[in-house]
């Protein structure tokens, strides 16, 4: 039995980017925030693969998590970033727990296409709403830390930093969750559900459990990304998002809760780099990933680590 | 009277219109068992390679007539190039896979193709609107109409009697069908399975392009079109009963209605209204409204 390195993986690639975050460039602290609150979002819906789930309307509560920000902001005038993320979560964990009675029930290809609609709801009712900013989206008024508004030059290091404390909390969290009973039952109902209802456990309760967690994760990664990009637009419910981040949990696998995070800053690099190469082919490259991925790394990117360790 | 007859008109068109998009995918999903992404990339290159060659074949002086065989050929021609390639070379392997991991090896094709698509016609949009403008128009209920949406009617009857016909009447439509019931008890017995995963395989892409490219008169051709019609095509077919023709024509029949309703009454909830259907069909009948009536699929 070897010892469990993950807290102690993620306390030092906390303080790496605390540390290392001044020397980085303003846009790769950028990219990194960003790919931090996508890893939120990545890190729900690993929870939801390894039960053997693939939810193609993650983008929902990403998207929740964006408009309450905003909501919050605009109605209270509330600024204050922990306030908005744990609002931004919350609302997001609401909305999970009510819908979670009907999508627990569905499994496979029909659990993707309820989520699918359930988010194209959202993002029919945002496009043509005035209100809620239509097409053109809304604006995100600057948040503050603690009662205090970071300078312009630092404003990028700070969000950072507030994502990397969020992110390696979150990732924390998660750990101790798989390690408990209820998250070891993830895998068991991806095997066999009739074995673990003889358990005497329920298997809707468990995937009712698990789906709230990835809507609060994906709720804070929601307002983290909006309050980083300062702006918010119905895209962000849209079905290619959430297509995105289901590929994105593919790319990484399902082997550890550093997998999501590192998925996602590889999607950003791509995202960056090949947009930045050839801006038509960027979509042909992550496809062919994808693809690559699917056939010949079933367990995702991560299993690459595991084997070698293994080995 | 006046007010509704208007609303049909639209609500028929439109539901014409998905029928032809969606009825493809019904049929790909209820044999193969594969909710296939690349649908929407059929619908997308059937768009340019109809608005294309039809534009070349119209610079050409010949007769505008004819450009309507033109589009059909388009979406035969990108099909045929295509569809026995990926169904031969990649989905072939991938059969026995869980049906999301294949959803998702359909999506990164999607991925691939959206890019092909760009690489090959480039980002600006395609015109040609002289099929559409054509026919001249009609009028009903005090409005007029293009008459080009009369052939969308018809081809949408045409594709849906063909169907119906081809598997309940024809000795390859009864083979199909043993093949979507037991596809290892038909494969026991001497039936061919691959080549009827082949050839579904292939006229579903077909009905997609050609959706696609009796479209493209109609709209401006650009990247990403294909994008929204797979999820309101999702839709159609789940609001139906996934793989049942019958189903497919019902759910386009139902959210084209629905759609030319809110559009005329309530503009502000059309998009809402066609997925909240789709909802409230996945959480009461999740097999589709088709589905009980009719047990064996397609």
């Amino acid at each position: 039995m070897t010892r469990d390195r993950t807290p102690l993986l993620l306390g030092a690639i906390f303080v790496l980017i605390v540390a290392g975050g001044p020397l980085l460039p303003q846009w790769a602290l950028f990219i990194l925030t960003i790919a931090i609150a996508q890893g939120l979002v990545v890190l729900g819906l690993m929870l939801l693969l390894r039960a053997g789930l693939v939810s193609f309307g993650q983008a929902l509560y990403y998207c929740v998590g964006a408009y309450t920000t905003v909501g919050l902001t605009r109605a209270f005038g509330v600024s204050e970033i922990f306030v908005r993320l744990a609002a931004g979560a919350a609302v997001a964990a609401v909305l999970a727990f009510v819908l979670g009675f009907l999508l627990a029930k569905y499994r496979g290809i029909f659990f993707g296409l309820l989520s699918l609609a359930l988010s194209m709801i959202l993002y029919g009712l945002i496009v043509k709403s005035e209100a809620l900013g239509s097409t053109d989206g809304l604006n995100v008024a600057p948040a503050t830390l603690l009662g205090a508004r970071p300078g312009a030059d630092s404003v990028r290091y700070a969000m950072a930093v507030i994502a990397a404390l969020v992110g390696t909390g979150a990732a924390y969290a998660v750990h101790l969750y798989l390690g408990s009973p209820l998250g070891r039952l993830g895998p068991a109902i991806k095997d066999n559900e009739i074995r673990v209802e003889y358990m005497g456990a329920s298997v809707r309760y468990t995937i009712h459990v698990k789906y709230v967690i990835a809507a609060t994760l994906a709720g804070a990664g929601g307002a983290l990304a909006a309050t980083t990009v300062g702006h918010i637009d119905p895209e962000m419910g849209y079905w290619t998002t959430s297509g995105e981040f289901v590929f994105v949990t593919i790319l990484a696998g399902t082997g550890s809760v550093l997998a999501p995070f590192l998925g996602a800053l590889l999607f950003s690099a791509i995202h960056t780099i090949a947009y930045d190469v050839s801006p038509h082919t960027w979509q042909m490259s992550l496809g062919a990933a994808l693809l690559l991925v699917i056939v010949f790394l079933p367990g995702g990117l991560w299993s690459l680590f595991a084997r070698g360790k293994a080995g | 009277m006046n007010e509704i007859a208007p609303v049909l008109i639209d609500g028929i068109i439109y539901s014409a219109w998905l029928f032809i998009a969606a009825v493809g995918l019904t049929l790909i999903y209820g044999v193969m068992k594969i909710l296939n992404v690349t649908h929407a990339s059929f619908y997308a290159l059937g768009a340019y390679a109809g608005a294309s060659l039809t534009g070349a074949w119209l610079a050409r002086g010949y007769p505008p007539v004819l450009s309507y065989a033109v589009l059909l050929g388009a979406a035969a021609l990108v099909t045929l190039v295509l569809a026995p390639a990926m169904e031969r070379g990649l989905l072939r392997f991938m059969y026995a896979k869980d049906e999301v991991v294949i959803l998702l090896i359909t999506y990164a094709l999607f991925l691939i193709l959206e890019d092909v698509i760009k690489l090959i016609w480039g980002v600006n949009p395609y015109y040609v609107a002289e099929p559409y403008a054509l026919l001249g128009s009609f009028e009903a209920g005090g409005l007029t109409y293009p008459t080009y949406n009369l052939i969308l009617v018809g081809l949408a009857l045409v594709i849906g009697g063909g169907l119906t016909w081809m598997l309940r009447a024809t000795r390859f439509g009864k083979l199909l069908l043993t093949v979507i019931h037991d596809p290892e008890m038909s494969r026991a017995m001497g039936v061919n399975v691959g080549r009827y995963y082949l050839v579904t395989f292939t006229f579903g892409s077909f009905l997609a392009a050609l959706g696609g490219s009796f479209t493209a008169p109609t709209v401006s051709v650009v990247p990403g079109l294909g994008v929204d019609v797979i999820v309101l095509s999702f839709a159609v077919v789940v609001i139906g009963g996934m793989g049942s023709v019958t189903g497919a024509a019902l759910g386009a029949a139902i959210v084209g209605l629905v759609r030319s309703i809110s559009v005329h009454y309530v503009p502000q909830v059309e998009l809402f209204v066609i997925y909240f259907v789709m909802a409230m069909v996945l959480a009461f009948r999740p097999r589709g409204l088709f589905s009980l009536a009719e047990p064996r699929r397609i």
